[in-house]
C-alpha cells in the first residue's frame, strides 16, 4: 500500500503556498466561456411565460397565435390545463425562437386562462397570522427544563428573526442543449458536473450515458445549482422538437424568485443562567418557511447544543410554515446562519441582562461546544484583532446619537471531502494531465488540484494540466457542503502517488535502486535523499517508450478519516464592529474580524478569499438583503438587483481575516471552507447593532426602519 | 472624472450614476424625454433587423440588429464578444460595463443603434495570455475574483477609472468611490481595492515612461 499521507507541513513546496489561481487571467480578461456565453451554430433562444398569481389553477393555455409569430420554432406548455400553481412566477410555457426578442414577442401572445385563488399566504414574520399554514413538527426535550429555570438566577427572553434570502447567482440558472438523435450535448451552469447527466436522463427517460456534460466555468451557485431543473428538461425537449441547439437562461426576475431561496427562521427563546453566566436552560419556539414546503428547525442551540455535552436542559418546539412562495434550495451552510443568529442573539441578550461582557459569557459556556479549546483560542485572537477590550462598552451605556458597538458570532461545519475519483496521466513527452469530473464555483478548484499534483510530482505548477468540467472524466461529487477541496485534493494525491509508483518502476533499473527507494523532488526522480543518483523528470518519462502511464485515485469518504487526507470539523468565530446613527437608524460596518480553521490549508490566498467573500455575504444578510413579499398580490416586490440589495464595494468597511493555520489543525487533513465563514457574520453584526443601539433589534437585515422601530419600542 | 457632471452620459445613454442623478434633478417625464431623444438616431427603422457599423476596439464591425437590440445583446449574441455579461439587465450591476468614447457605460442600457459612430472598447481589447493588461494582472495577483462572472465588468470599470484619474497613486478610498457602479455576489471587493491601486501604478507609470 503506497503512502498517501500529506508531506510534513514544513516540507511542502507548492501546497500551503499563496499561489494565484491558475485560471485567473482567462477569467479576468473576459476570455473564459461560461455556459451562458455559448453561441452554437443554428442556436435558438428560449423565453419563459410564468404565472402572475401566487395561487391559481390553469384552466387553459392557448399557444396557437404564439406559434405563428416570426422566428418561433417550438413551444412547450409546462403547466397544462388543470395544474394548480402554488407560487407566483411558476413556469407555464416556454418558447424557442430564432432570437431572444422573437421568443419574448411570442410569449406575449400565449393566452392563459386562470382560476385565481385568493387564499395565498406569503409572509411568516408573524406566525399568528399564518393560521393553519403552520404545522407543528415535533418537540425535542433534554434534561429537566422546568427545574433548571427555577434553579436559574436570571432568565432572559427574546424573539429573533431572519428572513428569506435569494441566491441571486450572477450567472442565472440555465443551459444550452443540443439533442441530436441518440446523443445529447449539455452545457449547464451547475455545481454538479458528474451528476447532472443522470439527473436529466432520469427526467427525460434518456440514457445518461449518451449525455455529454461540459462546463468550464460557473457564475455562482451557492447551493442552488445541483439539479437539471425544469428548465433543463424543457430546454432539451425544445431542442428535440426543433432539431436545433437551444439556449435558455432565466432572466433576472425569474432568477431572483424561482431559482433558489434560503428559508427564513424565527424564534422566541428563553435562557436561564447562573449569576456567573453559566447557562442552565434553553427553551425555544421556532418557525420557518422554505416556500410551499415548510422548513425544518435550524440546529439550535447552535454550537452550544453539542450532542452529549451541550446546554443540559433544553426544550425546542418548531412549526413548519407553508407559504405560496418558490421553494428553498440549499444555501451556503443550510440553516446554520439562521441557527447562529438565533443562538448568538439570545446569548448576547442574556449577557446584557446579567450586565456581563458577552465575550466572557461565550467563553464561560464553551464547555457546551464540540471544541472548547479551539473556540477559546479563536475568541481570544478575534478579540485582539477587533480591539475588544478597548472598544467594547456595555449595552445602553453610550449616550450620543452616533454610537459604536461590537458583537459576536460563531460557526461550525463538517466539510469532509466528497467521493471523488481522479485520473492522472504521465506522458512520455513528460507532460502530466489530471482529470476529474469536478467544477470550480470560484474556490479555485483547478488551482488546488494542480498544487497537490505538483507537490506530489516535485514539479512546478506549470507542468500540470488540470482538466475538470466534463462528465467524461472520472466522477467527482457535487460541490455542496464544502466537500470539494477535501475530495479532489485527496483523490488527486492518491492518483498522483499511484502514477508515480508506476514511473518509479519504469526507471528503477536505470537508477540502480529498487522502486520503493525512489522519490520525486525538484523536477527529478532520485534515490531517496541522494541528489547525485537522479534522473531529470523528462528523462524519466522518456523511459516510458510509447506508453503513457494512467493511474486513478479515489477518495472514499468512509475511509478518508483513517487515511488522514481529509476530515470533518471546521470552527470559527467572528466579531463585528459597527456604528449606529440612532437618529436615522443607519448602520455602518466598521470592521468584521473572522478567525477560521479548516484543517490543512492548501492555498492560504484562495482560502482567505473564501472567508472575505463569506464575510461580505454576511454583511449583505445582516444589513441589506431580504426578499420582500407583497401580501396582496403574493408577488416578490424586489425581483431585480436595484431593490434586492447587495453590498457594493463601499458598503463593507474593513474585513480582517485570520486563518487559524496550526499543526494541530493541519494534522486533521483538508476540511472544507466554503460554508463555515458564511455562518457567524450575521449574528456578529446583529449583536453589534444591538450593542450600539442599546436595544435589541430583533430582526435582520438591520435596516434603518428596523433600528428606529426597536429604539421607538424601547422609548414607548 | 465624475459621471454625474457629464451631460453627455445622460444624453447618449445611461450609467447608473447618471440615472440616479437624473432622478434627483428632473421629473420622471424629463427622463422619458431624454430616453426618447436618445433613440432618434438617423436612418434606422424597424421592426426588422437593420445593418449598422460599430467602431469596436478600433475596428469597424458590420452587424445587423433590430433597433431594440441593446449594445450588450449585439456584442454577446451577434458578435460572440461575451466578456461583457448580462446579469441584472437594467443598469444596476455593471457586469456588462464597456468603455464608450472614453467613459464606462452599461452596455445593457444602451441601444446598439445608438452606439454607432462612437468608440466602443470591450474587455476583449485588453491583453490576456502570458502578458496580460496590468489591470487583469493585478486582479489575478490580488485574487480579486471568485466565480468571475462580474469580473470583466469590474476590470473595465476599473480600467476606465484609472485611465481617467489624475494620479497614479490612488487610495483604496478613491477606488471605493470610483467603482460604486458594480456589484459582486461572491464578495471579492477586498482584492479589487488592492488590485486597482496596484494596477494604477503600472498603468500610469507606463504612460509617463
Amino acid at each position: 500500500m503506497p503512502n498517501y499521507s500529506w508531506p510534513p507541513m514544513d516540507q511542502r513546496k507548492v501546497m500551503g503556498k499563496r499561489i494565484s489561481r491558475t485560471d485567473g487571467v482567462v477569467k479576468a480578461s473576459g476570455r473564459a466561456k461560461y455556459a451562458s456565453d455559448l453561441n452554437r451554430p443554428g442556436m435558438l433562444y428560449a423565453a419563459l411565460l410564468s404565472c402572475p398569481y401566487a395561487h391559481a389553477k390553469v384552466r387553459s393555455v392557448d399557444t396557437a397565435e404564439a406559434s405563428k409569430m416570426p422566428g418561433v420554432k417550438a413551444i412547450r406548455v409546462v403547466s397544462p390545463a388543470g395544474t394548480e400553481i402554488q407560487w407566483a412566477m411558476t413556469e407555464v410555457a416556454v418558447v424557442a425562437a430564432e432570437t431572444e426578442a422573437q421568443a419574448k414577442d411570442a410569449v406575449r401572445k400565449i393566452k392563459v386562462d386562470y382560476e385565481v385563488l385568493t387564499d395565498h399566504v406569503v409572509e411568516d414574520v408573524e406566525v399568528a397570522k399564518v393560521g393553519a399554514r403552520a404545522k407543528p413538527s415535533g418537540e425535542q426535550v433534554t434534561g429537566d427544563v422546568d427545574a433548571a429555570f427555577k434553579e436559574s438566577d436570571v432568565v432572559s427572553e427574546g424573539w429573533y428573526g431572519i428572513p428569506v434570502l435569494t441566491h441571486c447567482c450572477l450567472e442565472p440558472h440555465g443551459q444550452v442543449i443540443e439533442w441530436k438523435g441518440e446523443k445529447m450535448e449539455y452545457w449547464p451552469s451547475t455545481q454538479n458536473v458528474s451528476g447532472l447527466a443522470g439527473d436529466l436522463g432520469r427526467s427525460l427517460q434518456f440514457p445518461a450515458a449518451n449525455i455529454t456534460v461540459h462546463m468550464d466555468h460557473v457564475g455562482g451557485g451557492f447551493g442552488s445549482k445541483f439539479n437539471s431543473d425544469r428548465w433543463g428538461m424543457e430546454c432539451a425537449q425544445l431542442s428535440k422538437e426543433s432539431g436545433r441547439p437551444v439556449k435558455w437562461f432565466l432572466d433576472r426576475a425569474h432568477e431572483v424568485v424561482i431559482a433558489g431561496v434560503r428559508p427564513s427562521a424565527y424564534a422566541k427563546i428563553k435562557l436561564g443562567a447562573k449569576k456567573d453566566g453559566t447557562i442552565l436552560a434553553w427553551e425555544s419556539e421556532s418557525w420557518a418557511s422554505g416556500g410551499f414546503a415548510p422548513s425544518g428547525m435550524p440546529p439550535i442551540p447552535y454550537v452550544f447544543g453539542n450532542p452529549g455535552s451541550g446546554i443540559p436542559n433544553r426544550r425546542m418546539k418548531h412549526l413548519g410554515v407553508s407559504l405560496n412562495t418558490a421553494p428553498q434550495r440549499a444555501w451556503r451552510a443550510p440553516n446554520h446562519p439562521q441557527a447562529s443568529f438565533l443562538t448568538c442573539s439570545a446569548l448576547d441578550d442574556l449577557a446584557a441582562k446579567l450586565n456581563m461582557d458577552p465575550l466572557e459569557l461565550f467563553l464561560k459556556n464553551l464547555k457546551y461546544t464540540p471544541r472548547p479549546e479551539t473556540y477559546e483560542k479563536q475568541f481570544k485572537k478575534a478579540a485582539e484583532l477587533a480591539e475588544w477590550k478597548k472598544l467594547w462598552k456595555p449595552r445602553g451605556e453610550q449616550k450620543g446619537a452616533i454610537r459604536r458597538g461590537l458583537g459576536i458570532g460563531i460557526n461550525q461545519w463538517a466539510g469532509a471531502g466528497h467521493a471523488s475519483t481522479c485520473r492522472v496521466k504521465i506522458h512520455p513527452d513528460s507532460s502530466v494531465e489530471v482529470e476529474l469530473g469536478s467544477q470550480d464555483l470560484g474556490v479555485g478548484t483547478r488551482t488546488v488540484i494542480g498544487q497537490v499534483a505538483a507537490e506530489t510530482f516535485g514539479l512546478p505548477m506549470s507542468a500540470i494540466k488540470v482538466k475538470i468540467g466534463e462528465n467524461a472524466y472520472p466522477s467527482s461529487g457535487a460541490s455542496g457542503g464544502s466537500t470539494t477541496v477535501g475530495g479532489v485534493c485527496s483523490s488527486t494525491r492518491k492518483a498522483s502517488v499511484n502514477a508515480l509508483e508506476k514511473l518509479y518502476a519504469a526507471v528503477a533499473e536505470s537508477l540502480g535502486a529498487p522502486a520503493d527507494q525512489l522519490e520525486a523532488v525538484d523536477g527529478r526522480i532520485q534515490v531517496k535523499g541522494n541528489a547525485a543518483k537522479a534522473m531529470p523528470w523528462k528523462a524519466a518519462c522518456q523511459k516510458l517508450g510509447v506508453n503513457s502511464i494512467t493511474a486513478e485515485g479515489e477518495n472514499v469518504p468512509k475511509q478518508a478519516a483513517r487515511e488522514g487526507l481529509n476530515s470533518a470539523g471546521a470552527a470559527g468565530v467572528q466579531i463585528a464592529d459597527v456604528t449606529v446613527d440612532t437618529e436615522t437608524g443607519v448602520v455602518k460596518l466598521n470592521r468584521l474580524v473572522a478567525v477560521q480553521d479548516c484543517g490543512l490549508v492548501v492555498n492560504p490566498k484562495l482560502a482567505e478569499s473564501q472567508v472575505y467573500g463569506a464575510c461580505i455575504m454576511s454583511i449583505c444578510g445582516a444589513l441589506m438583503e431580504e426578499r420582500i413579499m407583497d401580501e396582496i398580490t403574493g408577488r416578490v416586490l424586489n425581483a431585480d438587483m436595484e431593490f434586492y440589495k447587495l453590498a457594493g464595494i463601499k458598503d463593507i468597511g474593513e474585513i480582517v481575516v485570520h486563518m487559524d493555520i496550526a499543526p494541530e489543525h493541519d494534522k486533521r487533513g483538508v476540511i472544507g471552507l466554503g460554508e463555515p465563514p458564511a455562518v457567524g457574520g450575521v449574528a456578529a453584526i446583529a449583536n453589534a447593532v444591538s450593542n450600539a443601539a442599546g436595544v435589541r433589534v430583533p430582526t435582520v437585515p438591520a435596516t434603518p426602519d428596523r433600528v428606529l422601530n426597536a429604539l421607538a419600542r424601547r422609548n414607548a | 472624472m465624475s459621471f454625474e457632471q457629464d451631460p453627455d452620459v445622460q444624453k447618449k445613454g445611461f450609467s447608473r450614476r447618471g440615472l440616479l442623478k437624473g432622478i434627483g434633478v428632473t421629473s420622471g417625464v424629463g427622463l422619458l424625454e431624454k430616453g426618447a431623444e436618445a433613440q432618434t438616431t438617423a436612418n434606422v427603422q424597424g421592426p426588422g433587423e437593420v445593418p449598422i457599423t460599430l467602431n469596436l476596439n478600433g475596428k469597424p464591425v458590420k452587424v445587423a440588429v433590430e433597433p431594440r437590440t441593446t449594445l450588450l445583446d449585439a456584442l454577446r449574441d451577434k458578435l460572440d464578444m461575451t466578456g461583457a455579461k448580462r446579469v441584472c439587465d437594467r443598469g444596476t450591476c455593471g457586469a456588462c460595463t464597456v468603455i464608450v468614447d472614453g467613459k464606462a457605460m452599461y452596455a445593457c442600457t444602451m441601444l446598439a443603434i445608438d452606439a454607432q459612430g462612437r468608440k466602443i472598447r470591450t474587455i476583449e481589447s485588453l491583453a490576456a495570455g502570458a502578458n496580460p493588461h496590468p489591470m487583469v494582472k493585478a486582479f489575478v495577483n490580488h485574487d480579486a475574483q471568485q466565480c468571475g462572472y462580474c469580473t470583466p465588468g469590474f476590470v473595465m470599470a476599473a480600467t476606465n477609472f484609472v485611465e481617467r484619474s489624475a494620479t497614479a497613486s490612488l487610495t483604496e478610498d478613491q477606488v471605493k468611490d470610483g467603482l460604486g457602479g458594480n456589484l459582486c455576489r461572491c464578495g471579492t471587493y477586498m482584492g479589487i481595492r488592492k488590485a486597482v491601486v496596484e494596477a494604477a501604478k503600472e498603468m500610469k507609470g507606463a504612460r509617463n515612461a
